[in-house]
């Protein structure tokens, strides 16, 4: 059965856009080279979604990754989020958006070395200008929801692996963002633990969230309903199967739903 | 607004778990500011203390009276214009009294005449040397500041008749008498006997440099049937507004003047003198001893501000990552300035507070060790001291946490 048809009918149509990259492209300047990273990509990405972006190192994958999570800027083109020209704002402004609206999921989990899980979790609050009182509300309930209800006052070195990357989703999903952006997060676990992760991220996928999966690993990448590959800085592929819109060279279609699945 | 306040609680639970976790770390970088806060006070305290000492010194002139002197009160260069300049004499006080009543509206009180000299005092087998022994009239007490232990000061007819009694400063009577009440005893000055009928409340030292307490004062016909020979003469002239010295150091310039009967042409051969002339002599002298003082101790608290500036740079290096990691999550810039910032400076506070405890209890023990060193530890020190350890932090951590802000986060998050 192809994919296409089991996500069609997860998706309410017409799904809201909310992200709307229309060729975008990132020069860096290295030493007296010019790297084009990426050389014109688009991509459109609905809520509700669950996308891998897959590419070997070179590929792009990261610099769009960047882009995606507004860490960086494009060099040239356009991004909407949620309806807003992010390509143009200034780092405050890419920080709230930041803040509110991307939740992120890092390979090396990046917790607060010396902070409980419950800190850990509370700080983007922090960053949104939260109280303490509802702060500390939100942070313990999302941690009972990636199944941490009973480690809030662990430090990360008190715990496994696999329960830092769950503090760090938690820490993603605290101030409800549009989408949660995860780089490798399965990299630094086991193949248990990492499937346990992937298991996580199923059940927000079905709780409605929009998951955008930043992996090398088919084998993570297969979890997603749909998957883009780059190369050399542009899409090579892009398996669609939820209604986003992307350019992709009709002949590399089948082949890449092929691989993917 | 509340964003901020919670950026700042936050800020300040980083910086004390910073604190914490890195206790050896911040102890010897803490070391610096502490020393340097405990250099500063001290100077502080020192300066304060010699201004003190140096306002009580100067109150020894009063400021409503004038000195008629050969010499002026300051630093000459041409001393050989002063050095030949006729002699005051206490005859003047006559004259100068006769034309101060003369004029309507004089803004001048009195003339009066000392005559001073140094001699040793005897009484029985003790003896106090190079006191300062002052003949003058009974009104010299308008012009002075001093107040009476024991007894009083001669009276008019005792002043004028010349009566071989004699006033004793607090030092004299200490050394004289140590364990007896000096009235209506006869002290030996040059052999001759003088019958003591006050003593003078204790007036501490001149900037420490003499005692002002080591002083006789005496009738001037008495002083001058037995010493007038190499003495030095002043006049005193007591002013009626203080406020409107300069128009009284005119009129008195006048007068001594038409005293000394110079004819237009001529400079005065007299200086007149005053406090306030006198401070503002010295105060610039002071006022650089200070700034010196300040300079050196404040360049070991600028060491230690470097040390604060130096682990501030290690510190925003080794968290490169969780920078990356708060900038990801949505920490402004402001927000990674901030904490920095606040980790300079709780850390130089605490060291600040340390330092001025320390400095406090260093306070008591010279005070303790050595009562006539010029000490005041005061509020207001505490305070600038606080100002000056907090201004040390953000000055400290201003170039660190700039640069931490400015981190761009894609390379901070990526940072091994």
């Amino acid at each position: 059965m192809r994919s296409e048809t089991v996500n069609a009918s997860d998706i309410r149509h017409p799904a809201p856009v909310v992200i709307d990259i229309e060729n975008i492209t990132k020069d860096y300047v290295m030493g007296e080279e010019i790297v084009h990273a990426l050389r014109g990509v688009s991509l459109r990405i609905c809520s509700n979604e669950y996308i891998a972006i897959m590419g070997p190192s070179g590929s792009g994958k990261s610099t769009l990754m960047n882009m995606l999570g507004c860490l960086d800027t494009p060099t040239s083109g356009r991004y909407d989020f949620n309806g807003r020209d992010v390509s143009a704002m200034n780092d405050d402004e890419l920080a709230a958006i930041r803040n509110r609206e991307i939740g992120f999921v890092f390979q090396t989990f990046n917790l607060l070395p010396r902070a409980d899980s419950l800190r850990n979790v509370e700080l983007p609050l922090i960053y949104a200008g939260i109280d303490s009182e509802t702060r500390r509300q939100r942070a313990a309930r999302v941690l009972q929801e990636v199944g941490l209800g009973d480690r809030l006052h662990h430090k990360p070195n008190e715990l496994s692996g696999g329960q830092r990357q769950r503090v760090a989703i938690a820490r993603a999903l605290v101030n409800d963002p549009s989408i949660i952006l995860a780089d490798e997060p399965t990299g630094n676990l086991d193949s248990k633990t990492g499937e346990e992760i992937m298991a996580l991220f199923e059940d927000l996928y079905e709780r409605r969230h929009t998951i955008i999966l930043v992996t090398h690993e088919a084998d993570i990448a297969r979890h997603a309903r749909r998957t883009v590959r780059l190369r050399d800085g542009l899409i090579e592929s892009d398996e669609n199967g939820s209604g986003g819109v992307a350019v992709v060279p009709t002949q590399d279609r089948f082949e890449a739903d092929a691989t993917a699945r | 607004m509340k964003r901020l306040l919670y950026e700042l609680s936050e800020s300040w639970k980083i910086a004390l778990a910073q604190m914490r976790s890195n206790k050896t770390r911040s102890t010897l970088t803490g070391l610096g500011v502490i020393i340097g806060i405990v250099a500063v006070t001290l100077m502080g305290t020192a300066i304060a203390g010699i201004q003190i000492g140096f306002d009580k010194s100067m109150a020894v002139f009063g400021d409503d009276v004038l000195y008629v002197e050969q010499w002026p009160w300051k630093p000459v260069d041409d001393w050989w214009n002063y050095r030949d300049r006729k002699k005051i004499k206490t005859e003047y006080a006559e004259p100068i009294n006769r034309m101060i009543a003369a004029t309507p509206n004089s803004n001048l009180v009195e003339a009066v005449p000392t005559s001073s000299l140094i001699r040793n005092i005897k009484y029985a087998d003790s003896e106090v040397s190079n006191v300062l022994v002052r003949g003058t009239v009974a009104d010299y007490i308008i012009t002075s500041t001093f107040d009476f232990k024991q007894g009083r000061f001669f009276n008019e007819l005792e002043s004028r008749g010349g009566a071989d009694v004699c006033v004793i400063g607090y030092d004299v009577a200490d050394a004289l008498f140590p364990s007896e009440s000096p009235i209506d005893k006869s002290v030996l000055i040059n052999g001759q006997p003088f019958k003591v009928i006050g003593v003078i409340s204790r007036q501490g030292t001149f900037l420490g440099l003499f005692s002002l307490d080591a002083i006789v004062v005496m009738p001037l016909p008495a002083f001058q049937k037995y010493f007038s020979a190499k003495s030095d003469s002043d006049i005193l002239v007591k002013i009626k507004d203080k406020t409107k010295l300069a128009e009284a150091l005119d009129e008195l310039t006048g007068i001594m003047r038409r005293v000394r009967g110079l004819p237009p042409e001529k400079k005065d051969d007299f200086s007149i003198n005053e406090q306030q002339a006198l401070k503002s002599t010295l105060d610039p002298i002071k006022n650089s001893i200070a700034m010196a003082g300040l300079f050196v101790t404040g360049l070991s608290l600028f060491v230690g501000a470097i040390g604060i500036m130096n682990i501030t740079f290690v510190s925003v290096k080794e968290r490169t990552r969780e920078i990356g990691t708060r900038k990801a999550l949505g920490a402004r810039r402001r927000t990674i300035l901030l904490q920095f910032l606040i980790e300079s400076t709780s850390l130089c506070l605490l060291g600040g507070i340390v330092g001025l405890g320390l400095a406090y209890l260093m306070c008591l023990g010279i005070g303790r060790a050595f009562p006539s060193f010029p000490i005041d530890f005061s509020i207001g020190l505490v305070l600038i001291s606080m100002a000056v350890s907090i201004a040390t932090g953000l000055f400290s951590g201003l170039a660190p946490a700039w640069t931490a802000s400015r981190l761009d986060p894609v390379a901070a998050l990526r940072y091994e």
